[in-house]
């Protein structure tokens, strides 16, 4: 009889290399300023920047600290800056970056630094909790509500977003006046202003028509480059622009 | 000891968990009693988040289907280790739970005529086996992901209140009359290193699984059993812990996973000469037979040397032949993970995937109103569960694919509204003077354990051991070899070192917490799983091959006493459906 533990290795040998990265950390019980650190580790070529950081953590400094959960580029725990990039450290391959290079890590901007990679996500949060993110109707079914392939394909791209905060913290708006609500959030309110059984889009409308709304956005597309869930989202800011100037969907 | 800050709150149900269950009960208690919601994570990073394929529900939209069909399909599918009238509720519900999330704004794919649509997934099936049934509501692969947001928008919506990045790190029970019940919890913030005690009338867990026991595994970092660990801590039984589902196609080498929905429509699988091999092991509905059998023919294949690849370790996932339109609108996200993980693209070139960790079908053991057990009958007063924490049991030996969205919407909903039944008539438990105690020791313990043990080393090999003894293949050796090795790991365990000292976002102190969880649940798991001398569904002893209904048709219940784990069995409850020989 064979053992119960031969058929769980997978994958052959990943060819492995060394590579530093220089974080930004903080401590904030001890640090008055951020200060950059490097750490030099060995890993595979199915790594991620989130391995390397766990790599860290785990064999040469534990006190790094940083969100991750789902480790795959669904829950949006990770989302911080790489070579000067806002991506998902998760969904990041190492041998995808200039590995003859140090890799700069550092936490997402315009939100206030707690330790080292983690910020105050409250204020993004807040602004995500104004635009109404929720389907507001009159009407109380007892069956499902009937909607076209065509009235639901309206609002696919923006059901898509996972609040990692990616495009906000890379608006060059959002840096300057964080007051402005960011994309993150105008992408939440498209996804119920274009839903053919949402009732509030003008409520909504009103809202980002606001001084810190919709009219904020330059369109430098850094957002849309940003989301690791590939959401077009300057696109989407443009149709809710688009919506408030005709006053209606 | 330093002197900590601690805070007090009241509330009529306290629910601990913000995934799916968690905020489905919620959404029944929020509008009624005073509730609060206490979750180790922000909301949406909950791993309910990751379930791509679907949630069963015989709405028969597109083709002929009914509740009792989807019953049957659960009771056959768990192994007939299902508790029956728990599996009929499950599917007799599940229609009310799917309207509730599209009238809540879920955003369903739907069909030419505007109704949700559905597609198949494994072992549900029409008229009892005859052939797949599409019962799969869904949108895209990314079903658990909208769950997720819509239940977090619609507790928005309700101003539900939200205590997060809070770990739940102990349960204050109390005797009143005679009868032990539930007083509050104490939660661990993880910005400040502040306690909170949340006194609850009720108190409703639905912390989720533990998939971090294995190495290789479909489950986020975060998921460590806390919960379950806590309740088994308290001398509360776990129920069926034996039963682990590895799910079969998790990327190669990674564990990520990669929806059964692939195979829902049309995808397969096949061995280095490109045979479709599930057709010897499940001839009538073949890529689309539960998990468990799926898994072990996987592994099976590659043990007889008819794996993939350079070391013939994997097997492949083709998706060859579907059209890349139905891939783009259908299965999107987990095409993508082919991309950026493996390099690999699944419009041209099939999918290297193995199988991975994936859920508890056991866990805390509750009745049909969510209230939780503390031996075969008795309820503890105030105290529920739901989820993938909860042991109900709707799963029993297998759970199949799109019940665990359906499980944590219907027992979610019914932990919610009995919470708020019973807080509604009950007073508040009296928390004693030291409620705290052993909180404060345990993380003064470990903000100060200046040991040699590094936690993810010990970890590592926890992990490993419980990949290499106690996955799809189990043995008495194999088993006993995982249970000294925790022994093992367990007394380096006490001489662990963390490093960071700090109050602040010290996720290094609560790595080593959650280490000891993983150690108590891992050791459960083995036990329970060597005391199941037969197999049966996602339980597989190589040594005793077959089902032994005579003797083990019953529950698995382990108790933690001072040094060691006892172990009681309970009957599993037969409605409809006498045990039959389990082929597909």
């Amino acid at each position: 009889m064979r053992t119960a533990g031969e058929s769980v290795k997978v994958i052959g040998e990943v060819p492995s290399f060394q590579v530093t990265l220089i974080v930004r950390r903080f401590d904030p019980e001890n640090d008055v300023e951020p200060k950059w650190q490097d750490f030099d580790v060995t890993v595979h070529g199915t790594d991620r920047v989130l391995d390397a950081l766990h790599k860290i953590k785990w064999e040469l400094d534990g006190s790094l600290t940083f969100r991750r959960s789902c480790a795959h580029g669904v829950c949006g725990s990770d989302a911080m800056r790489i070579n000067g990039r806002n991506r998902l450290a998760c969904k990041t391959l190492i041998k995808d970056l200039d590995i003859t290079q140090p890799i700069y890590v550092e936490p997402i901007k315009g939100l206030k630094v707690e330790k080292d990679l983690v910020v105050d996500m409250n204020p993004f949060y807040q602004a995500y909790r104004d635009v109404k993110p929720f389907l507001i109707a009159s009407d109380s079914p007892k069956a499902e509500r009937l909607q076209s392939p065509e009235e639901r394909a309206r609002f696919d791209d923006t059901t898509k977003c996972i609040l990692c905060a990616a495009c906000t913290t890379s608006c060059p708006v959002f840096w300057t006046d964080n007051q402005y609500f960011g994309p993150a959030a105008i992408v939440n309110a498209h996804r119920f202003i274009f839903d053919s059984r949402d009732e509030a889009a003008e409520v909504r409308l009103d809202i980002l028509n606001d001084k810190e709304g919709v009219w904020r956005c330059r369109t430098t597309f850094n957002c849309t480059e940003a989301c690791p869930r590939g959401i077009e989202v300057t696109k989407a800011i443009a149709e809710v622009k688009q919506a408030v100037l005709r006053g209606r969907v | 000891m330093s002197e900590v800050k601690v805070h007090h709150y009241q509330y009529d149900v306290v629910i601990v968990g913000a995934g799916g269950a968690g905020m489905r009960a919620a959404i029944e208690a929020g509008p009624h009693v005073k509730t609060a919601v206490i979750s180790k994570l922000f909301p949406t990073r909950s791993h309910t988040g990751a379930a791509q394929g679907g949630m069963a529900a015989a709405l028969a939209n597109v083709e002929e289907d009914n509740w009792e069909w989807h019953t049957f399909d659960t009771v056959k599918g768990g192994d007939y280790l299902v508790d029956q009238d728990a599996a009929e509720i499950l599917a007799k519900e599940s229609v009310q739970a799917v309207i509730d999330l599209e009238n809540m704004g879920l955003p369903f794919n739907r069909t030419p005529d505007g109704k949700i649509d559905q597609r198949r997934f494994g072992g549900h099936t029409r008229d009892h086996g005859k052939a797949p049934v599409r019962r799969s509501c869904y949108a895209a692969d990314r079903t658990g992901h909208m769950i997720l947001q819509t239940l977090y928008q619609n507790c928005v919506k309700l101003g539900i209140e939200f205590y997060n990045e809070f770990y739940v790190l102990d349960l204050v029970m109390n005797t009143v009359d005679g009868v032990e019940r539930p007083a509050a919890v104490v939660a661990y913030e993880l910005a400040t290193g502040e306690l909170h005690v949340f006194q609850g009338k009720s108190i409703v867990f639905a912390t989720g699984g533990f998939g971090k026991i294995f190495k290789t595994t479909s489950n986020a970092h975060t998921l460590t059993g806390d919960g379950v660990g806590i309740i088994y801590r308290k001398g509360l039984p776990l129920e069926d812990m034996e039963f682990y589902q590895f799910h079969p196609t998790g990327l190669a080498g990674l564990g990520i996973l990669l929806s059964e929905a692939a195979r829902g429509e049309g995808a397969i699988l096949r061995n280095s000469s490109g045979e479709r091999f599930m057709e010897r092991y499940a001839p009538t509905i073949k890529d689309l037979a539960p998990r468990d059998m799926i898994a072990r023919a996987m592994a099976n294949e590659v043990r007889e040397g008819r794996g993939s690849g350079p070391n013939k370790d994997y097997v492949l996932l083709d998706l060859t032949h579907l059209e890349p339109a139905v891939i783009d609108a259908k299965l999107p996200d987990i095409t993508e993970f082919a991309r950026t993980y493996l390099g690999v693209e699944p419009y041209t070139e099939p999918v290297p995937v193995f199988p991975t960790a994936h859920y508890a079908m056991g866990g805390i053991p509750t009745n049909i109103k969510a209230e939780v057990l503390r031996d075969n009958t008795t309820v503890v007063p105030g105290l529920y569960a739901a989820g993938e924490c909860a042991c109900v049991s709707v799963h029993g030996a297998n759970r199949l694919g799109t019940n665990s969205l359906l499980d944590i919407n219907v027992f979610g909903k019914r932990a919610g509204i009995y919470a708020v039944e019973y807080a509604k008539d009950a007073q508040f438990v009296e928390v004693p003077q030291d409620a705290i105690a052993e909180t404060v020791k345990l993380i003064e313990h470990m903000r100060n354990a200046t040991g040699t043990e590094k936690i993810a080393v010990i970890r590592k090999e926890l992990q490993e051991t419980m990949d290499k003894n106690a996955q799809v293949y189990r043995t008495e050796e194999s088993l006993n070899e995982a249970l000294e090795k925790i022994k093992e790991l367990r007394k380096r365990y006490e001489n662990i070192q963390v490093q960071d000292r700090g109050m602040r976002f010290n996720t290094d102190l609560l790595e080593a917490i959650e280490l000891g969880f993983l150690l108590d649940l891992a050791e459960v798991l083995a036990f329970t799983a060597r005391e199941r001398r037969e197999s049966r569904g996602g339980h597989f002893r190589e040594d005793y091959e077959t089902r032994n209904d005579e003797k083990f048709m019953v529950h698995s219940m382990a108790y933690k006493t001072d040094n060691e784990i006892k172990i009681g069995w309970k009957p599993v409850t037969i409605t409809n459906y006498p045990p039959m020989e389990r082929k597909y």
